[in-house]
């Protein structure tokens, strides 16, 4: 991932690899928070524009019953992107190559099974290609490649922790909401752990392990991780009721619309509009 | 009396944190409790904060004795709350929100503040601990100081008239410490009641009146700081000093008792 600082890749250690994994998903975490905070479109607008905008063009994609409607969907989410400071190569494209393998791997079987007219057949293969199955499977790929544009935008313009209160827009209960925040931040407090313990495995390490060894070290590792969250959640606890915590949370909503915003809701609420009734 | 401990008993699954301990704690002082590690400071401070209960013993704020069933009733654990305050030693069990400006309004939410009276509050007291700039930041991104500065500002929202403070200083660089001690010391222009546990002796006549000295669980001097500090085999008994060696200049190895200070 493009700006994400990553080490080279090593061989046969089973502690050096588990400490690249782990910085990567630190380091990858704090880029997401990185591309949220730059200057672009879609990090200028509301959150909760954003969320209500690209769920509606996601419905609007879903809802499509023709191919153009979500290509031009997709044209505009990647110019959003582009707008957005985001780098198409390093961030789309991963993810686009990934949901090809996924939803292609779902599509390949209805290329010859969906019945209609043979447009190909494979020498020596009896399964022709049909019309009909060939429009299926670029229906399923365009609508997952284009929902999952869609979502990226959403995640790397917009701070996790922003997202998370915009939820509440949908009427996500509080606590909800604030348990998922909390696991977020604690997620990454226990992995800077696991790191550290790896770190200092790795400063005592001689040599090579064997591979029970390894499945003792991750067992054990996964043991004192464990007891760790178990004593950090109660703390956590404590924290919590001696600020009067009583049971349900109470938080604060400080989003405010500006022009700028509502603009964005009735451009994203007449595009989403457009395509449902385009794509009918 | 703030606070008044009549032979608390607490216990730890296998181990007990406090044994027949009795001490008071008058109105208005600044407090300290001293002691090594594991000698039942940080349990106490949770047990005067309502957030443990003695197994056996009493322990009352202003009269009131502090149980589960007076907790039970909102009025009262509100009340409680609004009026006695506590930053933990590891600044990431007490800062969960997903922002610096959401950790210090969550503690006037909960106690239902009107909102626009929380969001005055935190502008005006991350002005006032100068740390304004970090109101949109990730808690966890922050450094250890700012960490324990913004712990103390959504605690200090509150106004609390009692602030208890569990290893205030630890893990702090020497500025970040004296920093801290100043804001501890300027807070509340000296009405307030503040009771520290810690084990550095550095800055103890700074911020304690009065010093409570615990040692395996029980009370083994309750003087004023001076004297505390004076008191060579009362400090190296309760392993606050230990001996401190070094080689004179004559060749010669010298050895005298050594204080814990924030600047080493």
């Amino acid at each position: 991932m493009s700006g994400v600082h990553t080490h080279q890749r090593s061989h046969g250690n089973f502690v050096e690899h588990t400490i690249e994994g782990l910085h990567a998903a630190i380091a990858r975490a704090m880029y997401a928070d990185t591309l949220a905070g730059r200057a672009g479109l879609l990090q200028h607008i509301d959150p909760r524009v954003k969320l209500a905008g690209l769920l509606g063009l996601i419905l609007a994609t879903a809802l499509s019953a023709k191919l153009w409607v979500i290509c031009a969907i997709l044209l505009v989410s990647v110019a959003g992107a582009g707008l957005s400071a985001l780098s198409i190569p390093a961030l789309m494209a991963p993810v686009w190559l990934s949901a090809l393998t996924f939803t292609g791997a779902i599509a390949v079987p209805a290329l010859f099974l969906t019945p209609g007219v043979a447009i190909y057949k494979f020498p020596n293969l009896d399964w022709p290609i049909t019309a009909q199955g060939l429009t299926t499977a670029g229906f399923l790929i365009l609508r997952a490649e284009t929902s999952a544009t869609l979502a990226l935008l959403l995640v790397f313009t917009t701070p996790w922790t922003h997202i998370l209160k915009a939820l509440r827009v949908f009427r996500v209960p509080v606590v909800f909401v604030v348990a998922l925040g909390m696991t977020f931040r604690y997620i990454l407090l226990l992995l800077e752990t696991a790191h550290e313990m790896f770190e200092s495995r790795k400063s005592r390490t001689v040599g090579k392990m064997s591979s029970g060894d390894y499945r003792r070290l991750a067992v054990s590792s996964g043991a004192v991780l464990l007891s760790k969250s178990f004593q950090l959640s109660g703390e956590v606890f404590l924290a919590m009721q001696a600020r009067g915590f009583r049971g349900e949370v109470y938080v604060l909503d400080e989003f405010r619309m500006s022009h700028r915003d509502w603009t964005a809701l009735a451009l994203f609420a007449g595009l989403s509009a457009a395509a449902i009734w385009a794509g009918r | 009396m703030l606070f008044e401990v009549d032979c608390i008993t607490y216990s730890y699954p296998g181990q007990t944190a406090l044994r027949d301990l009795s001490l008071t704690i008058p109105e208005g002082i600044r407090a300290a409790l001293l002691g090594a590690n594991g000698s039942g400071k940080s349990t106490l401070l949770r047990l005067l904060d309502g957030l443990y209960f003695p197994d056996s013993g009493t322990v009352r704020f202003r009269g009131e004795e502090l149980i589960e069933e007076h907790f039970a009733d909102d009025a009262f654990a509100y009340d409680f709350r609004r009026q006695v305050g506590m930053v933990f030693q590891n600044p990431d069990v007490q800062l969960f929100n997903p922002t610096v400006f959401d950790e210090v309004a969550f503690g006037p939410l909960q106690l239902r503040w009107p909102k626009s009276q929380v969001r005055e509050r935190v502008a005006e007291i991350l002005d006032r601990l100068r740390i304004s700039h970090l109101k949109d930041r990730i808690p966890h991104r922050l450094s250890g100081g700012e960490k324990k500065r913004v712990a103390l500002a959504s605690v200090l929202i509150l106004d609390p008239a009692v602030l208890l403070l569990d290893e205030p200083t630890a893990s702090l660089d020497p500025r970040s410490q004296s920093q801290f001690i100043d804001l501890l010391v300027a807070w509340g222009g000296g009405t307030k009641s503040v009771i520290t546990a810690t084990h550095d002796l550095g800055d103890i006549e700074d911020i304690a009146d009065r010093c409570y000295v615990l040692d395996a669980g029980q009370l083994v001097a309750d003087r004023i700081p001076s004297e505390v500090l004076r008191d060579t085999d009362l400090l190296r008994r309760t392993n606050l000093v230990h001996a401190h060696r070094h080689r004179l200049p004559t060749g010669e190895i010298h050895s005298h008792p050594h204080l814990h200070r924030s600047e080493e």
